[in-house]
């Protein structure tokens, strides 16, 4: 039996690595949802070698190029989720309240099945991101759902800008000041761990400026200053080539890494959750700061408790860019069902409710010149529906990425692991649900209360 | 005119302050005539252009041709439905807050043996959640302790009211968590040997248990009860060895269902499966048993990596399918709300939208022998009816009136009270 498995295993492996990277593909006659350039009725999509080639009508499809009859579906650019901990082997480093030095880009998992169940909720494109336990948590990478590849560096979008998990409030205070005993213990000491960090790093930054300006110099004594990966890091945040994504639930939190923020000269600045970004909508959009929230979840921590489901609506309409979040491998199946209810909480339009899950998040990640929406030139990006996305009734039919079918909702089988384990015993299952905030995973052993 | 005026200023005043103070108004009792609407009974078809009366706290008409009694206030309904409000057929609604909080938590007692301990008792009537719940048109549900083999009784609740007593809605049953052969999630890293014996050890209990509680029932019933002594437990069994309460099994794995099965046909007990996660897989088992079943959360992962994405969502369709009375529940707490997007997921994926609207009302009510109060829009019910501007598992659908026990429920709740104070907050940026 074991025998068999790993034949199939390595028959598997044979068919995954001659996989293409990139596809051509044509998608004719559908609802196209362009998100950035209104709705088209009747039209073609094709997609030739990754990208999307032409958008409009009597397309033909180029010599082998699959074609897709969308005729009464709907075709909407990939979903992205600003905030998911898919493909992860690794999510916390929750030994330091700083570890701007950790990458979860080191820790990518292909294989987990998550991304195919994301893939069959329309998701192409996913910000992996490390945990909530750090005020400064570890780099986060930005992937590309190409369920399929075994080789976690072709899971990376390459070119997508650096990212960096900030967090506030109580997971970090619960973390250090509860679980291990050292600052910080409030949102007093989360000011402080950030604002020193930034100094420190501002001082290392000026330090090899320093050394660099004057080494060739006649006569200079001095020595390069130590290298320092966690510096480094930081500084180039101070540089500006670093998006800092904020994990924060309360409006006072969210104001006080703008104001830290603002000290520094620091203006690429996303918040997660922000739950209570909507009371201070005004000063987001002053700032230019993003907000990629949850479209209903609150209640389950304190912090969440003065909540309102209209924040993503409220958001928009103080011109925030916004976008609706899974940070769930159960919510990343229906972020188009998420991004509908902000037309139940406050009545957006449909490109607004859908900006929500594609091009907004993308300008949040920093790849919205080539993803978020159905664009000539864009990467080949597309989810089709059955019925209107933002509808209860809508089911995903098809998802393509980079112009390769990932989920085919009529053809795939329905075992999609990549590797099944040859140990594992197949009448096990899990019965209870996964924990809000996956954020935390790595830090269950630091507290007993739960 | 002037009285008007000033009924009209009185009205303002009660508004502001119920916005001043974050509190949500009183809701307003009396006879209400809903005209013009189109009314989805749910038992018996629908009524274009009806009318339904509300008095005293019941259904007292419904119809196209109804007369509308005096004094009562007439709603206007025309482009809107009426659907019986919604049944959560399974929660932690009431007796959890703020869920990582131990100190909002009062759904898990200590013990494993303790189904006297209530769910009522501790259901708390002023809970910021209720109001945010039952303006999305979910007026009723069961709320339900958790924890050891016997964890409590669970109560149906309606709600709106100011005591336990008053949102208490007619159905009591014992819960059980039945001994599961499964993984409680990521984080249970015991080994299957270690299930397998805690399993084992568990139905042993469970055996141990009602033996004991039929014993109980025998000498109760010789002696009329005289000279028990004090046995909480036991005289909270009683009722459900005797039949007069059903059980509340959850259970979720396919071989636990079974299982699940057998004892309930060894036991003759009046039961009902809760969860029943993989019910599609042993669907024809429980048809054959024909014993209800409670499903849900609908969305979910598949319990098994190597399942079909959408199992979660097919899983109640596929029951139905095979013969099996399903309702739906979230098993949620704060998000009770989303019960129609539950719904609405199944209803996609097989159940169809009549079957999963009655998922929601009249099978739950029936489920819980209460059909005769709830579920559906019939003369004599009471009067727990949401209104709404279209199809009410649709996203985007905005409920306009809400109705429990015939009170007219305000449309506020902490969600739109803080919509209303930020949408354009003032000071501004600048103050």
């Amino acid at each position: 039996m074991k025998k068999i498995n790993i034949i199939i295993a390595l028959l598997l492996t044979i068919t995954i690595t001659m996989a293409q990277e990139k596809g051509s593909v044509l998608i004719k006659n559908g609802t196209v949802l362009t998100v950035t350039n209104g709705t088209l009725d009747n039209t073609d999509v094709l997609i030739r070698d990754g990208k999307i080639s032409k958008i409009g009508q009597g397309l033909s499809a180029p010599n082998g190029a699959k074609t897709i009859d969308a005729n009464g579906m709907y075709v909407m650019p990939g979903i992205i989720d600003a905030h998911s901990h898919l493909a992860l082997d690794a999510v916390n480093e929750a030994t330091n309240p700083v570890t701007a030095e950790v990458w979860v880009g080191d820790a990518l998992d292909p294989l987990d099945v998550g991304i195919y169940q994301a893939l069959a909720g329309g998701v192409t494109t996913a910000h992996s991101m490390h945990g909530s336990a750090n005020a400064i948590g570890g780099q986060c990478e930005t992937v590309k759902f190409r369920y399929g590849e075994i080789d976690p560096d072709n899971m990376r979008m390459n070119g997508a800008p650096r990212t960096i998990k900030f967090a506030l409030g109580e997971n970090p205070t619960r973390v250090h000041g509860g679980g291990n005993g050292i600052l910080p213990r409030t949102r007093m000491g989360v000011e402080h761990v950030i604002r020193s960090s930034f100094q420190q790093a501002k001082e290392y930054m000026e330090a090899w400026n320093d050394h660099n300006s004057n080494k060739s110099k006649k006569g200079y004594k001095g020595k390069a200053p130590t290298y320092d990966l966690r510096l480094e890091t930081l500084a180039d945040i101070l540089k500006g080539n670093i998006i800092i994504h904020c994990h924060s639930y309360r409006a006072d939190e969210i104001y006080m890494l703008m104001q830290v923020c603002k000290d520094f000269g620091v203006d690429k600045l996303v918040f997660q959750h922000v739950n209570e970004g909507f009371k201070v909508a005004p000063e987001l959009a002053k700032f230019g700061a993003g907000a990629s929230v949850f479209a209903d979840w609150w209640a389950y921590k304190f912090e969440v408790y003065y909540s309102t489901a209209y924040n993503a609506a409220i958001l928009t309409k103080n011109g925030v860019t916004t976008s609706i979040n899974s940070d769930s491998g159960e919510l990343i199946r229906h972020l188009y069902h998420e991004a509908a209810k902000s037309q139940k909480y406050g009545g957006l339009t449909d490109d607004e409710a859908l900006s929500l899950i594609t091009i907004n998040p993308a300008k949040q990640l920093g790849i919205d010149s080539r993803v978020g929406s159905l664009e000539e030139g864009k990467e080949g990006d597309v989810a089709i529906f059955k019925n209107h996305p933002l509808s209860i009734y809508a089911v995903p039919m098809v998802t393509i990425v980079d112009g390769i079918v990932r989920f085919d909702r009529e053809n795939d089988p329905a075992d999609m692991r990549l590797y099944p384990d040859p140990e594992e015993k197949i009448d096990v299952t899990f019965w209870e649900a996964e924990d809000h905030d996956r954020c935390m995973a790595n830090t269950e052993f630091l507290f007993t209360d739960k | 005119m002037i009285k008007n005026i000033k009924n009209i200023l009185t009205l303002t005043l009660v508004a502001l302050a119920g916005i001043a103070f974050g509190q949500i108004p009183s809701a307003e009792a009396g006879t209400f005539a809903l005209t013009n609407a189109t009314i989805e009974t749910v038992t018996n078809g629908t009524i274009q252009n009806g009318t339904l009366i509300i008095s005293d706290g019941k259904i007292g008409d419904v119809g196209t041709s109804v007369s509308i009694p005096d004094g009562a206030k007439t709603i206007d309904c025309s482009g809107l439905t009426i659907y019986p409000g919604m049944i959560d057929g399974g929660t932690q609604i009431g007796l959890v807050e703020v869920s990582s909080d131990p100190r909002t938590r009062d759904n898990n007692e200590i013990g494993d043996v303790i189904p006297h301990i209530q769910a009522l008792t501790a259901v708390n009537p002023s809970s910021v959640i209720h109001p945010v719940t039952r303006v999305n048109g979910v007026t009723t549900a069961l709320t339900m302790p958790s924890g050891g083999l016997f964890p409590g009784t669970a109560a149906l609740i309606n709600l709106h009211g100011y005591t336990p007593d008053q949102m208490y809605a007619g159905f009591k049953g014992v819960v059980v968590n039945f001994p599961a052969t499964g993984r409680r999630g990521r984080w249970d890293r015991r080994s299957d040997e270690d299930i397998k014996k805690a399993a084992e050890k568990a139905l042993k209990q469970l055996n141990e248990v009602w033996a004991k509680a039929v014993q109980y029932h025998k000498i109760d019933s010789a002696t009329g009860g005289k000279d028990q002594p004090y046995y909480p437990e036991m005289e909270a069994l009683l009722p459900a060895v005797r039949g007069e309460m059903k059980l509340l099994i959850n259970v979720n794995s396919s071989k636990d269902i079974k299982s699940a099965l057998e004892w309930i046909d060894e036991k003759g007990a009046d039961a009902i499966l809760c969860g029943v996660s993989e019910g599609w897989r042993v669907a024809e088992d429980i048809a054959k048993a024909d014993v209800p079943v409670i499903t849900g959360p609908v969305l979910s992962n598949p319990t098994r990596p190597y399942d079909r994405y959408d199992r979660p969502y097919a899983n109640a369709g596929a029951m139905l399918q095979a013969g099996v009375k399903v309702a739906i529940r979230t098993n949620e707490v704060e998000n009770t709300r989303n019960l129609p997007y539950h719904a609405g997921f199944a209803a996609t994926y097989g159940m169809g939208k009549e079957e999963a609207l009655k998922a929601v009302t009249i099978v739950p009510a029936e489920i819980f022998g209460v059909a005769d109060k709830y579920g559906s829009i019939e003369k004599g019910k009471v009067a727990n009816v949401f209104v709404t501007n279209g199809d009410p598992f649709e996203t985007r659908t905005q409920v306009k009136y809400v109705f429990i026990d015939g009170w007219n429920i305000p449309m506020v709740s902490r969600h739109t009270q803080l919509y209303e104070e930020y949408l354009n907050r003032a000071p501004g940026v600048e103050k």
